[in-house]
């Protein structure tokens, strides 16, 4: 292959990206949570982030998303600069994603059932839509039977499983999942990755950072990408 | 709307205990400004009945005769503002004299001519404005063949100054008790946004516009705005009733008091300005947070 033909190659798949960091770096003070990381992924990609606790998992998903702003390098979502995005669109570039967040991020004061529901109500939708949709997320995850419960009464594995209900609720296009299993037993994890891969079948580009390593065995076919010290080290496809 | 409406009514009684705090408050501050209302209202309706209703005598020169009447009228029509006007002929103001007298006083019948003026009642189309009534009967002197113009001027300017006096201290009394209210509300609202902290960083990570975070603050602050106006009436209304009930029994018999309470319309700008109140409290505390 020459070079004309490889940045051809890149055009090309940049035009098809869903997801495209280029040596994204981020910073905290001194300390390097990101460093210089470019990764392209296609829609519809099943991606698991691994690496020691510290290496920069949840960084990279919350660059994702804009919780937080790179320090230096460029993001593209859907060929969109997440730079150029302006604090009016920001909420829709949100609602393309489902998150599941390490901390699961449950509203205490608000029932199971109003922290799923939340999503669809930022979203607009009608009240008879949102109880049909938020029931059967959660009857598919198994807790409707708590959706009158307020989380602070949930064990940590329920806890997850709402978090892992509102995450896909919305039906978006890019599921990113830090640590969705970590409050899991194996059997309880298991579930909650078919559940996962269910909404990769329909076409979501997911992404799950995680450090357990049971979990790659058991994954089909995907992409692993290895971080260490913010530093991506290793790609490797599963098949 | 509704939902908005009902999430408000849930949170204000979620947060009952500052919600009542900033309620009262308002209601109270808005007590103080109805009760400057009230007074006023029924101050204005006193001066606008002074001088039964604009009226106003202006005495003529004694060199005045009846043939320059229609010339004078016509002058004094000329300055506009007159509603309405009349000669009183000096004769028939002496017979007026002499029946308000009663008839068995000699006096009259000893003097060799009549020493009363000509005069015009006339009844002005200006009325409460104490300034424009005093520069108007400053023109109408100024007319040839008048020689002065009575309109109350003694008490009325005495009166004026303590009504002045006491609208300058209500404006700045009404003004106080606002900006405590709105600081109040602006606080509450403070207060309100930090508890909820985690709740509104979560919304917008999942894609909540900042207009769907900020409405419940505003829905909120407008219903505690209007319940706060309402309370302050109702309190208001309460004093209002129960003394002027007993003044008019004690009073009534010796004086007539036609002491009334707020205007409809009155009432409905309190409420409105109080609602405004909550609304811009909030504004200004979302403002100063969200920047
Ligand atoms: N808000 C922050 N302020 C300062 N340092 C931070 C912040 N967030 C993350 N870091 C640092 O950045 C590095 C990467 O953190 P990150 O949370 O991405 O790691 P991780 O791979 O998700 O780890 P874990 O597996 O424990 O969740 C860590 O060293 C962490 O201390
Ligand atoms: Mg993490």
């Amino acid at each position: 292959m020459n070079n004309d033909e490889t940045i051809h190659m890149n055009l090309y798949s940049s035009k098809n990206s869903i997801i495209r960091l280029f040596n994204v770096t981020k910073r905290y003070g001194a300390k390097l949570a990101l460093n210089n990381v470019s990764v392209d992924i296609q829609p519809g990609e099943f991606i698991f982030i691994s690496g020691p606790s510290g290496a920069g998992k949840s960084t990279l998903l919350r660059v994702l998303y804009l919780a937080e702003k790179v320090s230096e390098g460029q993001i593209l979502i859907n060929g969109m600069n997440l730079a150029r995005i302006s604090a009016s669109k920001l909420p829709l570039l949100r609602r393309r994603f489902g998150m599941v967040f390490q901390d699961f991020k449950l509203i205490p004061g608000r029932t199971v059932f109003e922290n799923v529901a939340l999503v669809l109500e930022v979203a607009g939708e009608k009240p008879s839509y949102i109880r049909k949709k938020v029931m059967h997320v959660l009857r598919t995850t198994g807790m409707d039977k708590k959706a009158n419960a307020l989380p602070p009464t949930l064990s940590g594995g329920e806890q997850q499983r709402v978090a892992v209900a509102r995450a896909v609720v919305g039906d978006p296009d890019i599921i990113l999942a830090d640590e969705p299993t970590g409050s899991l037993d194996h059997a309880s994890a298991m579930l909650v990755l078919d559940f996962l891969m269910a909404y990769h079948k329909k076409g979501a580009t997911i992404l799950v950072a995680s450090h357990n390593l049971h979990l790659l065995e058991s994954m089909v076919r995907g992409r692993n990408i290895v971080l260490e010290q913010g530093e991506l080290v290793k790609t490797s496809t599963m098949l | 709307m509704t939902r908005y409406i009902t999430k408000a009514l849930a949170d204000i009684r979620s947060n009952r205990f500052l919600n009542l705090i900033t309620i009262v408050t308002i209601s109270l501050s808005i007590l103080v400004v109805s009760l400057f209302l009230l007074f006023f209202e029924n101050a204005n309706r006193l001066i606008e009945g002074w001088n039964q209703g604009g009226r106003a005598m202006i005495y003529l020169e004694p060199a005045f005769s009846q043939e320059m009447l229609p010339d004078l009228k016509a002058r004094i029509q000329g300055l506009g503002e007159v509603e309405e006007m009349r000669f009183i002929p000096k004769s028939r103001a002496l017979e007026k004299l002499k029946d308000e007298m009663g008839s068995h006083t000699g006096f009259f019948d000893t003097l060799q001519h009549n020493p009363l003026p000509h005069a015009l009642e006339i009844r002005m189309k200006t009325r409460g404005d104490y300034a424009q009534v005093a520069a108007f009967a400053k023109k109408i002197t100024a007319l040839e063949m008048v020689e002065s113009v009575e309109y109350g001027q003694g008490w009325l300017a005495k009166f004026l100054q303590i009504f002045t006096l006491f609208r300058i201290t209500g404006y700045a009394m009404c003004g106080l008790f606002l900006l405590i209210a709105l600081f109040i509300t602006a606080n509450t609202v403070r207060l309100a946004f930090y508890s909820r902290r985690l709740e509104i960083e979560i919304m917008r990570l999942v894609g909540a516009t900042e207009g769907f975070i900020k409405t419940p603050f505003y829905v909120e602050g407008l219903l505690q705005g209007f319940f706060g106006g309402i309370l302050g009436l109702l309190i208001l209304m309460a004093a209002f009733l129960t003394i002027s009930s007993g003044i008019s029994g004690n009073l009534g018999a010796y004086v007539y008091l036609d002491i009334r309470f707020l205007s409809i319309k009155a009432m409905g700008l309190i409420i409105l300005a109080s609602t405004f109140l909550g609304w811009f409290g909030c504004y200004l505390s979302l403002r100063q947070m969200l920047q």
